[in-house]
Order: C-alpha cells, then sequence, then structure tokens
C-alpha cells in the first residue's frame, strides 16, 4: 500500500466514543482557551451529526454514495498530490483543498451537467468532481501531455468546455467576473442554467467582487457566488484582513440573497446550493454563499506556516468534514465502516492509477510552445 | 459608394453585426439610452433594444470580466470602452484573462471579444485622458490589436474583428469620429486582419503610420512633394498585431528611408518595434537611420500650446522626413 494512503487512513479514522460523546469530560472545566475551542468544536460536531442524519434520510443513497467518494477521492488524491510535489514530480505553485472538501461535493453535486463552474487557483478537486478526471488531473500537475490541458496551464488552471468546467483562475477574484459573464450568456441563450462561481475570502477584498455582485443583482444573473471562507488569504487572517468578518452580509450591500453555511457539513453546503440554484433557475437571481471552512496546509505547497498554531489545525480537524459525514451516513444507518473502508480503497486505487498515467504520459512536445495562441 | 464618417462607419458595422448574428451584443458606459457618449453606437438600443445594446454601470473591470466571461460561454461581446484609458481599470480580464485563456485552458477556450474606444489625445483633455495605449496591449501573445485610420477601414476592419474568434483591441481616435471617406455600400465588406495598406504610393521615403498621424502623414507628403519633389510613400499597417512587416519591408527596400509617425510616447513604442524590424530585415537597404515622431515623453499637458508641442504634427513629420532625406 502507498504511504500516502497508510497516512490517510489515520486522518480520516472514526473517532472513539471516548473523545466524543463522554459525559465526564463534558462537566470538566476547560483548562486553558485551546482545550475550550476542541471542546466546542466537539459539541458542534455531535448537533451537526444530528442535523445531517436528518438530511441524509432525504436523500438517494447512490447519491450519499458518490458524494463520500468524492470527498474521500479528494483528500487522497490531494495527500498524494503534497508527497509527488515533495519529490520534485510538480513544479510551480500547488494550493491544496484538504479540509475543504465538503464545500465543492455539497455544492458541485447539487447541480446538473449542464451547469457551469469555475474556481480559483485551489482546482484540483472541483475539476474532478465535475468530471475531468483524476488522471487529467494528475498528469496536468505532472505537466504532461496527458494532462486536461496538454500540459500549458498546470495546478491552476484546470479547464474541460464538455464537462462545463470554466477554470482554474490564478488572479485573487478575476475569475468572480468571468462567472458572472458565464452566467450573464446563460440568460442571455434563454436557458435556465446556473454558474457556481468559487473564490476564497479574501477575493472578497478586491474591487471585482463588488463590481460583478452589483451587476449580478442589477441585472438578475444566474450566478452562484461561493466564497469558500477557509479563514486564511495565503498567510493573513480575515481578521487582519477584512473590517467585517460576516461576509454573507456583503450580500445585503447589493439587495442579494445570502447564506452563511458552515462548511465542514457537506449536507448543509448541499442544502443551501440547492435553494440557491432554485432562485437562480426560477428568476436568475444570484446568491452569495459563505461557507466557512478551514485550510488544513498551508496556502501552497511553499508555505511554512509560522502564522498559525498547530493547536488551531487541531480544533478544526476535530470537526473534520469526511469524519462528520461518515459518522453521519453510519448513525443514520445508510453505510457502513467497511463501505467507507471500500470506498477508501477505490480512492486510493484511482489517485494510484493517476499517478501511474502521469509517469508514463510523456511531456508535450515543444511543437506545442506556439499553438493556442490564437483561435 | 457611399461617404460616411468614421462615427457612422463604425455604427453602420455594429449594426450589421448585430444584424448578422444573434450572439453579438453591445456593453459599456452610455452606449445604449444616451446613444454613445461619442455617439458610436446611436441609434442602435432604439432599434435592438435592452438585449443587444446594454448600459452598464461604471465599473470597467466587472463590464470586461463580464464580457470575457460571456465569450467564454459562446457570446460575441462587443465591449466599448468611453476611452481606452479607462481599460487600466480593467487590464486584468483583458491582460489576465481574456489574452491568456485559449493558452492555459490548452485551446479548450477561446475568448471572441471586441474591446472598442477612442485611444489617444482629444482637444485638451488633460494627462488622465489622452493616453495611446497600443503599445501595451501588443505586448502581450493573445491580443489582436486594431487601429483604423479612414471610414472604410474603420467599417471593414470592425467587422472582420467582432467575427474574429479572438479578443480584439479596436482603437478608434476621437478627434477623427468625424473625419469623412468612402465606404464601400456591400454588407459583406470587410478587411481582413494583419494587412497593411499603402495609403499613398511613392518613391524616395515611408512614413509608416497609424491612426491620428496617418492623415498627418498624408498632408506632410503632399508639402514634400510640393516644396521638395520629394515622392513619400505612406503605410498603414491597419492592424498593429499581427504586423504586416512585409509591406513595410517592400516599401523600405524601394525608398531606403524611414520615419515612422505615433501618437503614443516614444519609449518602447510600436514604433520602436517596426524600427527593429526594420533593421533585421532590410539593414542593408537603409540610407539613413529610422527617425520617430512621437509624443513627448511626459504626461499630456492641457494647455493649447503645450498639447501641440507634444503631439506629432504634420511640420513635425515633414521635419523627419528633411531629416532622413537630408534635405
Amino acid at each position: 500500500m502507498p504511504k500516502a494512503a497508510t497516512r490517510q487512513k489515520a486522518e480520516i479514522k472514526p473517532r472513539s466514543a471516548k473523545t466524543s460523546t463522554n459525559g465526564n469530560r463534558s462537566k470538566k472545566a476547560p483548562v486553558n482557551p485551546t482545550e475550550l475551542a476542541v471542546e466546542t468544536a466537539k459539541a458542534e460536531f455531535e448537533q451537526r451529526k444530528r442535523s445531517q442524519q436528518a438530511e441524509i434520510k432525504k436523500t438517494d443513497k447512490t447519491l450519499l454514495r458518490e458524494m463520500l467518494y468524492q470527498m474521500v477521492l479528494g483528500r487522497v488524491f490531494e495527500e498524494r498530490c503534497a508527497e509527488v510535489y515533495r519529490m520534485g514530480k510538480i513544479g510551480g505553485f500547488c494550493h491544496l483543498y484538504i479540509g475543504q472538501e465538503a464545500i465543492g461535493v455539497g455544492s458541485i453535486m447539487a447541480l446538473r451537467e449542464s451547469d457551469y463552474v469555475l474556481t480559483s487557483y485551489r482546482d484540483h478537486v472541483q475539476a474532478m468532481i465535475k468530471g475531468i478526471t483524476p488522471e487529467g488531473v494528475m498528469a496536468e500537475l505532472y505537466g504532461k501531455e496527458g494532462g486536461c490541458v496538454g500540459g500549458k496551464g498546470g495546478s491552476m488552471h484546470m479547464f474541460s468546455k464538455e464537462l462545463g468546467f470554466f477554470g482554474g483562475h490564478g488572479i485573487v477574484g478575476g475569475q468572480i467576473g468571468v462567472g458572472t459573464g458565464m452566467a450573464f450568456a446563460q440568460k442571455y441563450k434563454g436557458t435556465d442554467d446556473v454558474t457556481l462561481c468559487f473564490f476564497g475570502e479574501a477575493a472578497v477584498n478586491q474591487g471585482i467582487f463588488h463590481e460583478s455582485l452589483n451587476m449580478a443583482q442589477l441585472w438578475k444573473l444566474p450566478c452562484i457566488y461561493i466564497c469558500e471562507n477557509n479563514r486564511y488569504g495565503m498567510g493573513t487572517s480575515q481578521a487582519r484582513a477584512m473590517s467585517i468578518s460576516n461576509i454573507a452580509k456583503k450580500g445585503e450591500s447589493y439587495g442579494m440573497a445570502n447564506e452563511f453555511v458552515d462548511g465542514m457539513d457537506v449536507m448543509a453546503v448541499r442544502s443551501a446550493t440547492l435553494r440557491a440554484i432554485e432562485r437562480a433557475r426560477k428568476d436568475g437571481s444570484p446568491t452569495l454563499l459563505e461557507v466557512r471552512a478551514y485550510r488544513y496546509m498551508g496556502h501552497s505547497m511553499s508555505d511554512p506556516g509560522n502564522y498559525r498554531t498547530r493547536d488551531e489545525i487541531k480544533k478544526h480537524q476535530e470537526r473534520d468534514p469526511i469524519l462528520l459525514f461518515q459518522e453521519s451516513l453510519k448513525a443514520a444507518k445508510v453505510m457502513t465502516e467497511k463501505e467507507f473502508e471500500k470506498i477508501r480503497q477505490e480512492a486510493i486505487e484511482a489517485t494510484e492509477k493517476a499517478i501511474k498515467f502521469s509517469e508514463e504520459s510523456p511531456f508535450p512536445s515543444e511543437d506545442v510552445l506556439l499553438t493556442d495562441v490564437f483561435a | 459608394m457611399q461617404v460616411l464618417t468614421i462615427r457612422d462607419a463604425l455604427n453602420q458595422a455594429l449594426r450589421e453585426e448585430l444584424l448578422r448574428d444573434e450572439n453579438v451584443f453591445i456593453m459599456g458606459e452610455e452606449v445604449a439610452e444616451y446613444d454613445g457618449a461619442y455617439k458610436v453606437t446611436r441609434g442602435l438600443w432604439k432599434e435592438f433594444g435592452d438585449k443587444r445594446v446594454i448600459d452598464s454601470p461604471i465599473t470597467e473591470l466587472g463590464f470586461a470580466g463580464l464580457g470575457v466571461g460571456a465569450a467564454m460561454a459562446g457570446l460575441r461581446p462587443v465591449i466599448e470602452f468611453m476611452t481606452w484609458n479607462f481599460s487600466i481599470l480593467a487590464a486584468d480580464q483583458i491582460i489576465n484573462h481574456a489574452a491568456k485563456m485559449l493558452y492555459m485552458s490548452g485551446g479548450e477556450f477561446n475568448v471572441p471579444i471586441v474591446f472598442r474606444g477612442p485611444n489617444g489625445s482629444a482637444y485638451q483633455v488633460s494627462s488622465q485622458h489622452s493616453q495611446a495605449l497600443e503599445a501595451m496591449y501588443a505586448n502581450f501573445p493573445g491580443l489582436k490589436v486594431v487601429m483604423p485610420s479612414s471610414a472604410a477601414d474603420a467599417k471593414g476592419l470592425l467587422k472582420s474583428s467582432i467575427r474574429d474568434n479572438n479578443p480584439v483591441i479596436f482603437m478608434e481616435q476621437e478627434t477623427m469620429y468625424g473625419m469623412k471617406g468612402e465606404v464601400p455600400d456591400d454588407e459583406d465588406f470587410t478587411i481582413p486582419l494583419g494587412v497593411a495598406d499603402v495609403k499613398r504610393e511613392g518613391t524616395d521615403c515611408t512614413i509608416v503610420a497609424r491612426s491620428f498621424t496617418v492623415p498627418q502623414a498624408l498632408q506632410a507628403a503632399e508639402k514634400i512633394k510640393e516644396e521638395f519633389d520629394v515622392s513619400v510613400e505612406v503605410i498603414d499597417p491597419r492592424t498593429i498585431k499581427p504586423l504586416d512587416i512585409d509591406t513595410i519591408i517592400t516599401s523600405v527596400k524601394k525608398t531606403n528611408r524611414v520615419v515612422i509617425a505615433e501618437e503614443s510616447h516614444s519609449f518602447a513604442s510600436v514604433g520602436a518595434e517596426i524600427s527593429h524590424q526594420i533593421m533585421e530585415n532590410a539593414f542593408d537597404y537603409l540610407d539613413a537611420p529610422v527617425k520617430r515622431v512621437s509624443t513627448a515623453e511626459a504626461p499630456n499637458p492641457y494647455a493649447r500650446n503645450l498639447e501641440l508641442a507634444a503631439l506629432p504634427s504634420v511640420d513635425k513629420i515633414i521635419a523627419a522626413v528633411k531629416e532622413v532625406c537630408y534635405l
């Protein structure tokens, strides 16, 4: 079994009863703020588990299984990306999605095929959820011919016209303007398709966010703006960069429907996205969702992470979105540990297949250097 | 043949393309109800309505981005900047997004969009409203840059730009909107991008001019003919990128002397590029160093006399021709 896979197993193993709902422990006063935060996170975990079960019971089992598979694939795939990056197989930047899987899965899997998706440079997992193969994504990271854009884009620029995945964009917030235009085109053509436009919380401070939301609400463009609040814009925390903390409320400035969602809860993300989709399909109304998660890894692979503590990361891992989803599925008696293990094995196999494909794929021919400059 | 102003020729091109292709729409500040800040879109909103001709808020980065996304999703936006000066606010969407989308998506997403508006000086509108920005945009692979100087060119090139499958930077000149010229009546009249036009044939000296400096170069050529009996050829590349360098080189090989007249500043300008390509391709044919006439290396001033001193003029072009011809 590959090394990453072994490590991965440890990361998402179910929590023992002792650390989850131990009554004695909860009576004991926490000794320090970190411990208090961890206790709070655990309590939230239990609350979320209960609310997730209710949503799970209303959802098709095949879909639930696929959702869990995509989350686990995202996690395993990205862990492996980190490994091969350290081995020098991947060049340039590499921004990982670990900890945020519930957002991509909960939202993109609420779409229909003809809908559009675009996101920032943290795009590997969203690309796979929209249908680009793990081989296509990994080989792109390797800068190989078999990559989804033939090695010209790399980590930050995954695209597929056929699948409605409009990128992978490298300028913070730049895709918010582009996504607004995609939604404009959907409405112009008279379809009731929608666009999901992802960006991080730091992008909210860019002018393009405000310019786009204003136009989208003014013209009723069916764009669902999903702010993935992972708490840090590179190494600067939201508190150090934004005058207010409630991003969802910024929608009010434009009269736009908005909602705050717990990004660790895949079912909550799905429900909120479905509500936004319904509005958008009905009359083109846009929505701003603030989905709060936590970026476990650095901003990119070159991030030393000296702006936060290990305790802080640990606190958020207590509410890990995959762990939460699995516990809820189990509690709702929809899936078993055995099935979780099978899913994990499938994800490992898919990832290893992608690695093998990428290793074997040739580098792009230098003949393509000057192609695709003009259509 | 009809005689039209450049403004009306552009208007006709827009109207015909709106009629021809349902996916073409116009967006920009004051393009609809106001009929266009410079009246280029006059009457189009009344004819085509809110769906096709759209007044945007003053939000250049926003509507440039919207245009890029709409183009990726299959539409053909014509985005008007009230002037190219304001495009600097939208530069991220033009340069980082429109120009690179096809390449970084490995050929998946082309961006058939036209960004258009007046470029360069007007009449005493001072530093922030008088910039000729073609060199900046021409520097980025993935963008085509077009600069017409006559009514026929304006119409034919704009129609080609709208039909082109790439992002096109289409630069007009405010002081030239009222200039009249003959324009073919044919609704399918187009001029291919990347083809220069010999505006006046000559044998002794070549002036390479574009946009603002083309009428000046033609006047200068006339005066030089009268005064010195020197025959000047005037070439207008019309498209800066792709650049039809062959037509320029052919002319240089014939005349052996070159003046490049341009409205932009001289440092790192399109004229500098043309001059370099002439050196590379026709060095042995040159009887004098290539001479450039550009705008002074200062922000454009307001005072009329200072503005005239800064900009290229007929007299400055004549002086340059005399210099390369040793007159």
